[in-house]
């Protein structure tokens, strides 16, 4: 399969990338890694009639520390996080999460800001910067404005970003609760998963249980009224809207997102206790 | 556009539609047909090559996305059938394949694999080869192939 014809335009900068965006309007997409892009052009699933590649902007690739947070820049490889001493160090959730992402040849190419802004509801990366309550930075012609996490992802393949406008930060608050975990149900191990949960102290965000990454907020109101994570994760399913498909059904998503919290609880709180 | 990419060492330019994909790139432009299209939707890895010494799939990577780049492909390990790459010795020693649909992207997964992690556990490089589907063997000898490569007994 060969995507539909498109004009190719490479960016050497961000301002650069905004210009040959804007210049095209809503025909134009961003390319960065191509890992969530591509596959949908296959499928004539997307159709743009210029792709602005991007992925050559080293100015966005990065983790660093910046005073309290910590900031990820949007073209991160998932290897990249997941081997960064920093992230391992301040953000396990996030380096470990990204470990798991799709396989090798995905995570050499696949970026933390493509994955979020694809705002795919079966994916790792938007439920686990739910949990860990990141802000995300998006820059336009028109200036720099930030989002938090949960205005973010608005359905599915929906984000709040404006067309022409370039996701480059993800900036993280050092968590102030340690315990986390991340834990996802899939079929083969290259799999979107069927159902996962991200942990980090309190916050507990849920992947593939509706159009979005959701805040499992029955869940984490338990927690903080002093439920055991068994009697909090009962609660995993409620106010979620799971898709039916061929993978699984409704159903049996709300019984896997219960026995999934409940470990990736278990989980964290271990973590938590230390070694 | 024009691109030119280095694969296996040479510089291969040419005159390409914008939507051409790497895989086609290297079968059709630089002629190199061991790299497989195999699902064609980034699932099955047949199409593995190297991309700046990385795993990547080559139908999920445009050719304007290595323009300028590094490519190597399985032809690139070993130029004289006679002087093998370890791991693919070590394909052969360990009879890692049956039909050979998915042998090139398997080692070229496999090569990328050792590159990152010399000397994995049996675990490791299970979880390593997730990214590529094989049909016939179960696995079994293309992981004992890559235990045995990364020891250095591959003869």
């Amino acid at each position: 399969m060969i995507p539909a014809p498109f004009s190719y335009q490479r960016a050497w900068s961000v301002d650069e990338a905004l210009d040959l965006a804007a210049r095209r309007g809503d025909e134009a997409r961003f390319l960065a890694g191509g890992h969530s892009l591509l596959p949908l052009m296959k499928l004539r699933l997307a159709v743009p009639e210029v792709l602005v590649d991007i992925g050559r902007l080293d100015e966005l690739c990065y983790v660093r520390e910046a005073g309290s947070d910590i900031v990820v820049g949007a073209l991160t490889s998932h290897q990249e996080l997941a081997q960064s001493s920093l992230l391992h160090r301040e953000l396990p959730l996030l380096a470990q999460a990204a470990s798991q992402v799709g396989d090798p040849q995905v995570r050499h190419r696949g970026t933390i800001g493509g994955s979020l802004a694809h705002a795919d509801p079966a994916a790792d990366l938007p439920a686990v910067i739910m949990a860990l309550d990141a802000t995300l930075v998006a820059r336009g012609l028109s200036g720099t404005r930030q989002i938090g996490a949960g205005e973010f992802f608005r359905d599915m393949f929906e984000s709040a970003l404006e067309p022409g406008e370039l996701l480059t930060e993800i900036r993280i608050p050092r968590p102030k609760a340690a315990g986390w975990s991340y834990v996802k149900f899939t079929n083969r191990g290259i799999d979107w998963a069927i159902a996962g949960v991200a942990v980090q102290g309190g916050r507990v965000a849920l992947v593939n249980m509706g159009p979005r990454p959701l805040r499992a907020a029955a869940v984490e109101r338990a927690l903080a009224d002093g439920a055991a994570p068994g009697q909090a994760a009962a609660h995993a399913a409620d106010g979620t809207s799971p898709p039916d498909d061929l993978h699984a059904d409704r159903a049996y998503r709300e019984h896997l997102a219960r026995v999934l919290v409940a470990r990736a609880l278990e989980e964290a709180s271990s973590r938590a206790a230390g070694p | 556009m024009k691109v030119s990419v280095t694969v296996n060492g040479s510089a291969v330019a040419a005159e390409i539609a914008d939507r051409t994909l790497l895989v086609h790139f290297l079968r059709d432009v630089a002629g190199l047909t061991a790299t497989n299209v195999g699902c064609d939707t980034s699932s099955c890895g047949a199409c593995t090559v190297l991309l700046d010494g990385q795993s990547v799939k080559s139908c999920t990577v445009l050719a304007a996305q290595a323009d300028g780049r590094s490519v190597m492909t399985v032809e690139g390990l070993s130029s004289d059938p006679a002087e093998m790459h370890p791991v693919q010795r070590a394909f052969r020693a360990e009879h890692a394949l049956q039909c050979g649909f998915c042998t090139p992207g398997m080692v070229m997964a496999a090569v990328s694999l050792l590159a990152e992690n010399p000397d994995p556990t049996e675990e490791q490089v299970r979880s390593g080869l997730e990214g590529n589907l094989c049909r016939c063997t179960g696995y079994h000898n293309i992981v004992r192939a890559i235990l045995a490569a990364a020891r250095g007994d591959a003869e």
